[in-house]
């Protein structure tokens, strides 16, 4: 990358189901104020404003960004918005990355956000497209048949994905901001929730949430100025692939593999298992962590369930994942990407409160999104590269 | 800054179209593909813009994926903005070092639902959305205000008409053209007072397909490489009862920060969807009285949104590398009475 570029301030709003208390301003105003105090500067100090978000169908509204302008301060300022299905969150900060990394501007805010309470999700994704055949299934019907035959493949053992659930929603309860918190939450409450989608069940799925994420990145000189320290960014990737297409693994996604590939190279890590610390990864049912895990190279293929049965990914493991509580436990989805990427960039800064990892160096955030065709990823790093 | 050049450009355009927005990208961006003399393999980055109303489905530019080409895997993004917007992201990402070249695309099709009416849901949800304010009519309200203020006159509105669709008779892409008197355009009656239908945009379905490649494998690839030499976007509040709807002051930024007014400009292609637009907009930008702007016809000639921007820069591109002028402005617009303003100057080697 041409310039250096570090994430200086992070800002999230509280998840819940219906945030009824804040207009959609409101809400991104939560974050973006929030992002802004953390690094210590106002609206004044930011050059541009990159916005991200998942379908406008989940709010009833069209292009929403130029509604938000002045809310987030952006008025005579460039502002770009950006939609890359589920991993919108993840591109959305990379894209202000490559405004620092091109030495366009000094300091861009960058936020991502969804209120899905203004409409309904549900009714947003299974709008009837003219020629074409609706799916109204949701994103768990689309994504079930993937988990089976991960199943399969793997012959993971049929609890995996009760485990992480178990895992992600313990780390919850150390968020301030996690929407979903279960105080008293067992296994067998989790194995006994309804299926919802056979093999997933209720309690291995994300909720639906409101909220918004928001970071300022800045350049390497002006990251000096910055009252806490500044997480690194060492790389960023993007791929996609087609949708239809025979050749594809939807399972293992090509896309995904390249990704993380190409971030690796970027942030000069040989060998992602001995070299990062903890990852924040788009899980948004449960039996996705495993899967992930492998596209990821943190396991050959066909064993990633292994580091969820041994603990490697416990917020006491080796290479915790989802310290956060991840999609599983808040998911306004166009900002979970950016909360994986905020999260991770917390850990590295030592920000991350009650779900810190002692002495985070080199943390990993993904996302991903469409049907697992859009990959987005980061490395942050505590030293500067 | 790299230097960037606009190496090829394709666009369809028709006033209603009976394909997907799939089928209509396809053959232009093959087409646009191959004017490059590049493989599909060799363009690093692509880069889109769309507006998932338009198809009323959500994640409606995913399948728009499989027409460009996207196997192997390929470095891709997206904006919920008009393709100038996705030029934009794409200039940056080459500015980064990371990549060389790029893909970048933009559809729109809107002859199967009330544009007027669907562009109403940009607008404030909580207080003007629900009375439902079609697109014409809140243009009508700047056009009224434009008048008002003497910024322009009912007759210079028909001038632009008629001058554009004169000139988009030489457009083949255009589905709005003719030779109309002035007197015969102020003939017509009012669509929404002071608007005439022809002084609305010509709505038309589409899709825009570019390449863009850095530094010398440019003039490798094209005899005359047209180059970006400046671009910046910029976006005014959204409250149309606090904005001087006669005034753009995005407009005039984004131009000037683009380096509009640091050398003489050839002629221009401006975003101005409704006929009082392009008076306004000469004023914003500084562009001298005598200056051509929009040879191709503009929006007046054909409008299809989230394209239109693209457009725009794709045909000053275009006439540049045919030889007709050396340095140009193109410029975008979106969002209700001109909110956002995109501006991009370019000149040929």
């Amino acid at each position: 990358m041409a310039e250096r570029c570090a994430v200086i301030g992070v800002g999230q709003t509280h998840y819940d189901a219906k945030r009824i208390d804040v207009s959609m301003p409101g809400l991104l105003r939560e974050a973006a104020l929030r992002a802004l105090e953390d690094a210590d500067l106002t609206w004044n100090d930011i050059d541009a404003v990159v916005i991200g978000k998942a379908p406008d169908t989940f709010e009833g509204m069209m292009l929403p960004e130029n509604y938000l302008s002045d809310a987030l301060g952006a008025s005579g300022k460039p502002l770009l918005r950006v939609h890359t299905a589920g991993s919108v969150g993840g591109s959305t900060a990379n894209v202000a990355v490559s405004l620092i990394a091109a030495g366009i501007h000094g300091r861009v805010l960058t936020i991502a956000w969804e209120k899905q309470s203004e409409s309904n999700a549900m009714w947003g994704l299974t709008l009837s497209p003219p020629f074409s055949v609706a799916v109204v299934a949701g994103a768990g019907g689309f994504f079930a048949p993937l988990v089976r035959t991960y199943m399969r493949r793997s012959g993971a053992p049929e609890d995996t994905g009760i485990l992480v659930a178990l895992k992600d929603r313990k780390n919850a309860l150390k968020n301030p901001y996690a929407h979903l918190k279960m105080p008293d939450v067992t296994y067998e409450e989790i194995r006994d929730s309804f299926m919802l989608w056979d093999p997933i069940r209720y309690l291995e799925s994300c909720p639906s949430s409101d909220g918004a994420c928001a970071m300022i990145v800045s350049s390497e000189e002006l990251a000096k100025k910055a009252p806490r320290k500044p997480a690194w960014v060492l790389g960023t990737s993007m791929r996609s692939e087609p949708v239809q297409f025979a050749k594809r693994d939807a399972v293992n996604p090509m896309s995904g593999r390249l990704a993380a590939k190409d971030v690796y190279e970027q942030a000069g890590i040989q060998d992602p298992r001995k070299e990062i610390d903890c990852i924040e990864c788009y899980v948004p049912f449960s039996w996705f962590e495993p899967m992930w895990m492998e596209t990821m190279g943190f396991a050959d293929e066909g064993e990633g369930w292994k580091l969820t049965h041994d603990g490697t990914t416990a917020l006491d493991g080796s290479r915790p994942v989802n310290m956060s509580g991840g999609v599983l436990s808040s998911n306004a989805i166009g900002a979970s990407g950016m909360c994986r990427y905020a999260e991770a960039a917390n850990q590295v800064r030592g920000e991350a409160g009650e779900h810190q990892i002692d002495g985070a160096k080199v943390a990993l955030g993904h996302a991903y999104g469409g049907g697992s065709q859009y990959f987005s990823m980061a490395v942050f790093g505590s030293e500067k590269p | 800054m790299r230097d960037v050049a606009i190496v090829s450009f394709a666009q369809s355009n028709a006033e209603s179209e009976i394909r997907s927005e799939v089928e209509i990208l396809q053959p232009v961006a093959a087409e646009a593909i191959s004017q490059s003399g590049l493989e599909r393999s060799e363009i690093d980055f692509t880069c889109s813009g769309s507006s998932d109303w338009l198809q009323g489905q959500p994640f409606a530019f995913v399948m728009a994926l499989d027409a460009v080409g996207s196997w192997p895997p390929i470095k891709e993004s997206h904006v919920e903005q008009d393709g100038a917007w996705a030029l934009y992201e794409a200039w940056v990402k080459i500015q980064t070092g990371e990549v060389d070249s790029a893909l970048v695309y933009s559809f729109g099709k809107t002859s199967p639902g009330d544009i007027g009416l669907v562009q109403a849901i940009q607008l404030d949800p909580y207080c003007v959305t629900p009375l439902w304010p079609d697109l014409d009519s809140l243009s009508g309200i700047q056009a009224r205000a434009c008048l008002d203020a003497g910024i322009v006159t009912e007759r210079q509105m028909a001038e632009v008409v008629s001058r554009c669709l004169r000139s988009a008779q030489d457009n083949p892409h255009a589905v709005r053209k003719g030779d109309y008197s002035v007197d015969e355009l102020l003939d017509e009656p009012f669509e929404v007072s002071p608007l005439r239908a022809h002084d609305c945009p010509a709505n038309s379905d589409g899709a825009t397909v570019m390449v863009i490649m850095a530094g010398d494998r440019a003039k490798d690839l094209c005899e005359r490489p047209v180059w970006i030499r400046g671009f910046d976007h910029r976006i005014d509040p959204p409250a149309l009862g606090t904005r001087d709807l006669t005034r753009i002051p995005s407009a005039r930024l984004c131009a000037e920060k683009a380096g509009g007014a640091d050398g003489r400009l050839d002629f221009a292609e401006i975003t101005a969807p409704y006929s009082h637009q392009e008076v306004l907009l000469r004023r914003e930008m500084g562009l001298a009285d005598d200056l051509p702007v929009n040879l191709s016809g503009g929006s007046l000639a054909a409008h299809t949104l989230m394209s239109c921007g693209l457009n725009r820069i794709g045909d000053a591109a275009m006439r540049i590398a045919g030889g007709h002028g050396d340095r140009a402005l193109a410029h975008a617009a979106q969002g209700p009475c001109l909110q956002q303003n995109l501006a991009v100057v370019l000149e040929g080697e």
